[in-house]
């Protein structure tokens, strides 16, 4: 494939494109994420390749092995098109009988649609499931259309289209007010507005400047960014080149995952697509914008995804955080204005620019705006990657989507954002998923690692449980941190070993309160926050461990439910 | 270079344009106390225990004073009741370490802190980093440096630089705050566990 050197031949590709593919033919689409492939989807695929080939029907059957579905409950996910009929934890048993019935066919096999579990109503297609209906899916919506390894599946679905328009129609300028109107925020915990800083690396003096994919996503309970970034690589790319032409920037870098080859590859081949269509590189699309990516992989320590880290690591030092008293966006890789946003920042970019910042505008709520993905897992029904516009309930994330609480428990709390984030109880459940709003509950959103909570886990094991994993994946280097975490958490182990003592949840607020002010980065300033929201809103489970030695959830294996140290059980 | 006016704790100092608060309070004869600082090394930022109150543009915020730069019409306290109070818990946190080093008992009488408030730790070591930087800055040798992580972070040695450079430097002993020459002791386990003459005695 040659090229292409303009608008016109853009448009022309795709048209080319779409005509070859023919709108009736069956095809039929694979969920490619990590939860289907650990399920057995790879044997699913083979079963229906051995079958097509049986049956000779290579021509007239597509298969298509796609990104995340998002309904990872479920899987193995299957989806039929034209029509879109979704089958659900499909087995290669199943195959010959999907082939015959539904491909050819066209009839429904009910055992393999959702039901649910409450009314026991069937919904055959995708769009009826409640799982995907009650979402608003912009972002995540293609993968179950696309090759995340194909650009023609990208150009087909309108790929490209928002970088041709800010290339040809719009000047840098444009595009950066575009994206201040929009009040893009960052979706990789900050909630800092991206057009602010997108301005800043803009105006900061230097030639040379880079753009930052962070795809680091170390949060534990996130798996959005992965799905997203594997499923639709182009996307992400489309948004960052747009943003480097809208900063002037010529290197970009993706900072990823090392232990993610999907991922890694999917990124190697859009970008090696990208250049040769002439979407990257020298000269993009005839513009004269010219614009290269590296990839970079992470160090598996959740502090390198923090952002003065992350350049620190792709500079080939140790990810150890700087104070950013000089921002990252003056002073970055190297030393150059280095502008970092997040997978699904990025992604918001395209959609932006093609619909325009009053139409991004207009969902949300007046300072959250348009969709956030979110990581639903814990306690709940259908666990996977879910997208909402920002301002829906978090009652309807758990409910109308997640489907409730399993096994006739009761929802106790949903906890944001890993062991930076907070967890708020039941009785907030009418909060809308708004940045300002969780955040000022003590539970920000962090990067959307949603976990349900039923009544059977112990909130102070949870607060315990992420000051462990920060005990050692934060760098080590600053003392409010490092020791800080150290006797918060041994206190906590203690408590929830029935040996806790009067005075220890002021000693554990004090130390909070230390490392909270006093730490070097976000990491070691956010430590605190699990232990904070659950003693505000759980006070009554501290004190009964601490003075009944009793753990009201029964789950803290040496505490009895009566009250009292187990002995020597 | 031009002058910038700041106010620290109520006076003026005249302070250069890319100073610290630390350089501009040194420069007014100002304390304000260190301990992983040194002005033949890089700031650092680590012990936290320089820690300010700064107000900027009607916002008050706590800040290293080791590594944030002047600006015009910074206010800047050094003593205030919350920079008191992390200074305190910071050195509580730290004679966990090394409840007898003569730095930490100073500054742990004028603060107020009680060496026993934490349980004592195994290591002595702060973690200061001023053996591994003076190594790597002063020395450019590299020889001893972090390993691990998080709570499991140490200083350790490489013997194969170590056994060639340290015997007639050992620039970087007198440095330890904790005067438990942490670097000897280290040092002398890295040369040890390395040679295996030494190995075979040890064990035997
Ligand atoms: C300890 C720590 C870990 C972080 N990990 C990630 C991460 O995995 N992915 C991410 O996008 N941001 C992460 N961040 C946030 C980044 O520092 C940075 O704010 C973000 O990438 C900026 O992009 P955004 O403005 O688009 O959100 C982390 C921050 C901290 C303090
Ligand atoms: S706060 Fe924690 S992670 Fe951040 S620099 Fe300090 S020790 Fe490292």
């Amino acid at each position: 494939m040659a090229r292409i050197s303009s608008v016109a031949e853009l448009e022309e590709l795709r048209k080319d494109i779409l005509s070859k593919r023919e709108p009736g033919k069956p095809w039929i689409a694979f969920c490619g994420g990590i939860g289907c492939l650990c399920l057995g989807n790879d044997r699913v695929i083979s079963a229906f390749a051995e079958e097509i080939r049986k049956q000779s029907l290579e021509a007239k059957v597509g298969l298509r092995m796609t990104g995340c579905h998002g309904f990872c409950e479920k899987g193995p996910s299957v989806v039929i098109y034209p029509e879109e009929v979704c089958y659900l934890e499909v087995t290669p048993e199943d195959v010959p009988e999907i082939i015959a019935q539904t491909v050819v066919g066209k009839k429904v096999i009910d055992r393999l649609v959702y039901t649910d579990p409450k009314t026991g109503e069937k919904a055959a297609h995708l769009f009826e499931i409640p799982f995907y209906r009650n979402q608003t899916r912009f972002l995540i919506g293609n993968n179950p259309r696309i090759n995340p390894r194909s650009i023609d599946d990208y150009l087909a679905a309108g790929g490209y289209s928002a970088l041709a328009k800010a290339l040809f129609e719009m000047s840098p300028e444009q595009v950066l007010a575009e994206i201040k109107k929009a009040n893009l925020r960052g979706r990789g915990g900050g909630g800092f507005p991206a057009g602010l800083k997108w301005e800043t690396a803009r105006n900061a003096p230097g030639e040379e400047k880079y753009v930052i994919v962070n795809a680091h996503e170390g949060e534990p309970g996130a798996f959005m960014d992965r799905a997203l970034f594997t499923g639709n690589p182009h996307c992400v790319l489309e948004g960052l080149i747009i943003g480097a032409y809208a900063i002037g920037a010529h290197q970009g870098f993706i900072y990823t995952r090392h232990d993610n080859p999907q991922l890694r590859e999917n990124i190697d081949i859009a970008l090696a697509q990208a250049k040769e269509y002439g979407l990257l590189g020298e000269n993009i699309l005839g513009s004269g914008f010219n614009f290269n990516v590296e990839v970079h992989l992470d160090i598996g320590i959740f502090v390198s995804g923090e952002s003065s880290a992350l350049m620190r690591s792709i500079e080939g030092k140790a990810p150890e955080p700087r104070p950013k008293y000089i921002r990252t966006s003056v002073s970055g890789i190297w030393e150059k204005p280095s502008n970092l946003n997040n997978v699904e920042t990025w992604a918001n970019v395209p959609m932006i620019i093609n619909k325009g910042s009053a139409w991004y505008a207009g969902i949300g709520t007046e300072r959250s705006k348009g969709t956030k993905l979110i990581s639903l897992s814990g306690k709940v029904c259908n666990t996977g990657v879910v997208e909402v516009p920002l301002g829906t309930p978090l009652k309807e994330i758990v409910y109308g989507i997640g489907g409730g609480i399993p096994n006739g428990k009761k929802l106790k709390a949903v906890h944001f954002g890993g062991p930076m984030g907070g967890s708020l109880p039941e009785s907030l459940i009418d909060t809308p998923l708004d940045f300002d709003a969780l955040a000022k509950l003590g539970a920000p959103m962090g990067a959307g690692a949603m976990l349900v909570i039923d009544e059977d886990t112990c909130m102070v094991d949870l607060a315990r449980h992420f000051l462990e994993f920060l005990a050692g994946e934060s760098c080590g280097k600053c003392v409010p941190c490092r020791e800080g975490i150290r006797q918060m958490l041994k206190i906590l182990t203690r408590i929830t070993k029935g040996k806790g003592k009067e005075g220890d949840l002021e000693l554990l607020e004090e130390l909070a309160g230390v490392t909270r002010e006093a730490a070097l980065c976000a990491l070691g300033r956010s430590a605190p926050n699990p232990f904070l929201s659950t003693l505000k809103y759980f006070r009554d489970e501290y004190e009964a461990h601490i003075k009944e030695k009793r753990c009201p959830a029964l789950s803290c294996k040496e505490l009895s439910a009566s009250g009292g140290a187990k002995k020597n059980e | 270079m031009s002058e910038i006016i700041i106010q620290i704790d109520g006076r003026d100092v005249a302070a250069r344009e890319g100073m610290t608060i630390l350089e501009a309070a040194q420069t007014a004869g100002i304390t304000i106390p260190t301990l992983c600082h040194h002005e033949k090394l890089e700031p650092y930022g680590a012990c936290r225990i320089c820690t300010v109150e700064i107000e900027n543009r009607g916002r008050t915020r706590l800040v290293a004073a080791c590594l944030y730069p002047v600006e015009k019409d910074l206010v800047v306290r050094t003593r205030s009741e919350k920079v008191d109070r992390i200074r305190k818990v910071i050195l509580e946190l730290l004679l966990a370490h090394a409840p007898e080093a003569t730095e930490l008992q100073v500054l742990a009488k004028e603060y107020g802190a009680d060496k026993d408030r934490f349980e004592k730790e195994s290591s002595f070591c702060i973690l200061c980093g001023l053996c591994v930087r003076y190594c790597a800055e002063v020395k450019k040798k590299h020889a001893v440096g972090f390993v691990d992580r998080g709570t499991g972070r140490e200083i350790s040695f490489i013997p194969e630089i170590a056994s060639r450079e340290c015997w007639n430097c050992k620039e970087c002993f007198p440095l330890c705050p904790t005067e438990a020459l942490q670097a000897a002791y280290v040092l002398t386990e890295a040369l040890i566990s390395s040679s295996p003459s030494f190995k075979l005695e040890a064990e035997e």
